[in-house]
């Protein structure tokens, strides 16, 4: 009988099989190398020309007048720990209590669009972000705000929390829940002092990403926060002592002006015709990458290692 | 006494037990707040942009040639900003998807154990750096030094017919340009794409694999011929995903695409995107309805985004196991 092969060359075929097989196995080690050669590039890059300019002053003092050199980013500084502050206040406890939400009740039909919701609110462009952020506090309250700035921020970090907090609360054990359960706690308390201390490594690694997000942001930024070069909370903060206002009024005042934010300033000095600006862009640069490579770091070497300890 | 403790106790639980209708109360709360979010945000672009849709209807969005976008006159016209954002975000996809699969395979398939964990970081990485520090980057490294000559090799084919719209130089000198924005992109995606990518590979049971191997596929072909078509509805999320980002990307597209509204065609032209021309005008909107035009642009952005989103969502979510 004559083989079905007979008219190929299993020999050559095979040969050729094989070389295919190197070469497109070889390719995607190629495609990976390319994508390192921006990230280095980039940090490298960022790392020293920062590095350059980076001082004293750039840390404790309010922007230099246009055209004039020295002076800092306080400003900014001031204004990113606020605006992330606030955004943690309200951000954290709304998505770890939808999370919680979602591990009592994983299956209604409010959790099923809930967990939709969180997915689109991730994949909302920030700047859309923004302009909500615009229509319903800046043009209601009729002025720009750091207040705005923190919610829009806190619309930012939301995902990102809620989405981590379900994935860790789920990997608690149930037994631990059923337990507290069982012994008479209230769904409250087993919740609150037996569950939530259980995934809180996993949960605070979370948070941490997601305030590297809010930090990162700029376009949300651009029309509720909007920018101020004298903000400065000790300024404020003396003022208010020195006319005996109330904490809450003091408090009130540092949210209500304007603030600047670090990526907002990079993105105002970027592309001015002062080199001491573009130079202190670069600074900034510096600055936010080491702060948000370094959160997303330590933050995914700690959930590496939470992972190997419970799955061994 | 042991009885009076004990009785104190049962009365303490039984007060705790009343948090439970407030707990309850609150974790309902919570997530009904976040679904009217996503309605409300919705809400505002919609009411928000009334006078414009009101004023130019489909104009606003139809692709006409001579698109006009004039605050002084009041009349506006988003189509340069629509097909901005479309033409970066399709070359961006075009050229970032080949890549993106082939880290995706490297990492799940290839890689050595020890490389593996240093190299899904990097992709974190790449993904975790600030949309304006890329944008600086672009602006006096990127641009000079990569997009100006791609542009300038580019040029020739400007007076090829039929294609030659699309490369209408000469290349500014400065690099903003439409392919300079792409091309940032591309690097702003990859990690989206790819790692979305390698989560499907790495769900493709490993009896596919084993089958592949038993039949004497070379490990090339078991990914090609095997794995790629197992995961193919999961992979095309990963791509809609990374589309969606590309159009969504405000900071650094606004950075490096120059922000004009000429241009034609030509991706060797400055252009907009429709995030950047609400990031480079909102904030100096000089009527009301400059705002509200800008309002519906975001609204367009924003039902864009939305469909891809809940697009790519179906198809990953669906079929694997773990969520990107």
């Amino acid at each position: 009988m004559q083989s079905i092969y007979e008219h190929v060359d299993l020999q050559n075929n095979y040969r050729r099989r094989k070389i295919v097989n190197k070469i497109m196995l070889t390719l995607t080690g190629l495609t990976v190398a390319l994508a390192v050669v921006p990230l280095v590039w980039i940090t490298v890059y960022v790392l020293l020309q920062g590095g350059k300019y980076l001082n004293l002053d750039f840390f404790i003092h309010l922007p230099a007048p246009m055209g004039m050199t020295g002076g800092g980013v306080l400003n900014a500084i001031e204004g990113s720990a606020v605006m992330v502050l606030l955004a943690s206040v309200i951000a954290i406890p709304l998505a770890l209590l939808g999370a919680f939400y979602l591990l009592a009740k994983p299956s209604t039909a409010l959790a099923h669009a809930l967990r939709f919701s969180t997915d689109m609110l991730a994949g909302t462009p920030s700047i859309v972000i923004g302009l909500f952020g615009y229509a319903v506090i800046v043009a209601v309250q009729k002025h720009f705000s750091a207040f705005a700035g923190g919610v829009v921020l806190a619309i930012i970090m939301l995902p990102v929390v809620l989405r981590s907090a379900e994935e860790m609360l789920k990997l608690v054990p149930r037994e631990m829940r059923e337990g507290a359960l069982a012994m008479g706690a209230p769904e409250w308390l087993a919740a609150l002092k037996v569950v939530l201390p259980a995934a809180a490594e996993g949960i605070i690694t979370g948070i941490m990403l997601g305030i590297a997000r809010a930090v990162g942001e700029t376009a949300p930024l651009l029309f509720t926060a909007l920018g101020n070069d004298n903000y400065e909370i000790g300024k404020i903060i003396s003022d208010g002592l020195r006319y005996h206002q109330s904490i809450g009024k003091i408090i009130g005042t540092i949210f209500a002006q304007p603030a600047d934010a670090l990526p907002l300033t990079l993105w105002k000095y970027a592309q001015q015709p002062y080199q001491e600006r573009v130079h202190q862009a670069w600074a900034v640069a510096f600055v936010l990458m080491l702060f948000v490579l370094g959160l997303n770091i330590v933050a995914r070497a700690w959930m590496a290692h939470r992972r190997r300890k419970l799955f061994g | 006494m042991a009885s009076s403790s004990t009785s104190l106790r049962r009365k303490l639980m039984h007060r705790l037990q009343h948090g439970d209708v407030l707990w309850w109360a609150l974790l309902f709360l919570s997530a009904v707040v976040v679904v009217v979010l996503v309605l409300w945000i919705a809400w505002q672009l919609w009411v928000q942009s009334a006078p414009s849709r009101h004023a130019f209807g489909w104009d606003f969005i139809w692709p006409w040639v001579k698109s006009v976008w004039n605050p002084a006159l009041d009349k506006f016209q988003a189509w340069p900003a629509i097909y901005g954002s479309l033409i970066t975000a399709t070359i961006a996809l075009v050229l970032a998807v080949p890549l993106a699969l082939g880290i995706a395979i490297f990492l799940s398939e290839l890689a050595p154990a020890w490389l593996r964990a240093p190299l899904n970081y990097m992709v974190e990485m790449l993904a975790a750096i600030p949309s304006v520090v890329y944008g600086l980057w672009g602006i006096y490294v990127f641009l000079p030094l990569v997009v100006v000559p791609i542009g300038k090799a580019l040029e020739p084919l400007g007076s090829v017919p039929g294609i030659g719209i699309f490369f209408k130089g000469p290349v500014p000198a400065s690099g903003f340009t439409r392919l300079g924005a792409a091309l940032v992109l591309v690097i702003m995606i990859l990690p989206t794409i790819a790692a979305v990518s390698r989560d499907v590979l790495q769900a493709v049971p490993r009896s596919q694999r084993e089958a592949a191997m038993a039949l004497g596929a070379t490990q090339w072909e078991t990914v090609w011929k095997v794995l790629i078509p197992y995961g193919q509805s999961g992979i095309l999320g990963a791509v809609i995903l990374g589309f969606g980002r590309a159009i969504g990307e405000t900071m650094a597209v606004t950075m490096v695409i120059g922000n004009s509204a000429g241009g034609g065609y030509s991706i060797l032209k400055p252009g907009y995107t429709m995030a950047s021309i609400i990031a480079n005008e909102f904030a100096e909107a000089v009527s009301e309805m400059h705002t509200s035009a800008l309002m519906e642009i975001g609204l367009v952005l924003f039902a864009i985004t939305l469909l891809l989103n809940a697009f790519a969502r179906w198809l990953v979510v669906n079929r694997t196991i773990k969520r990107a």
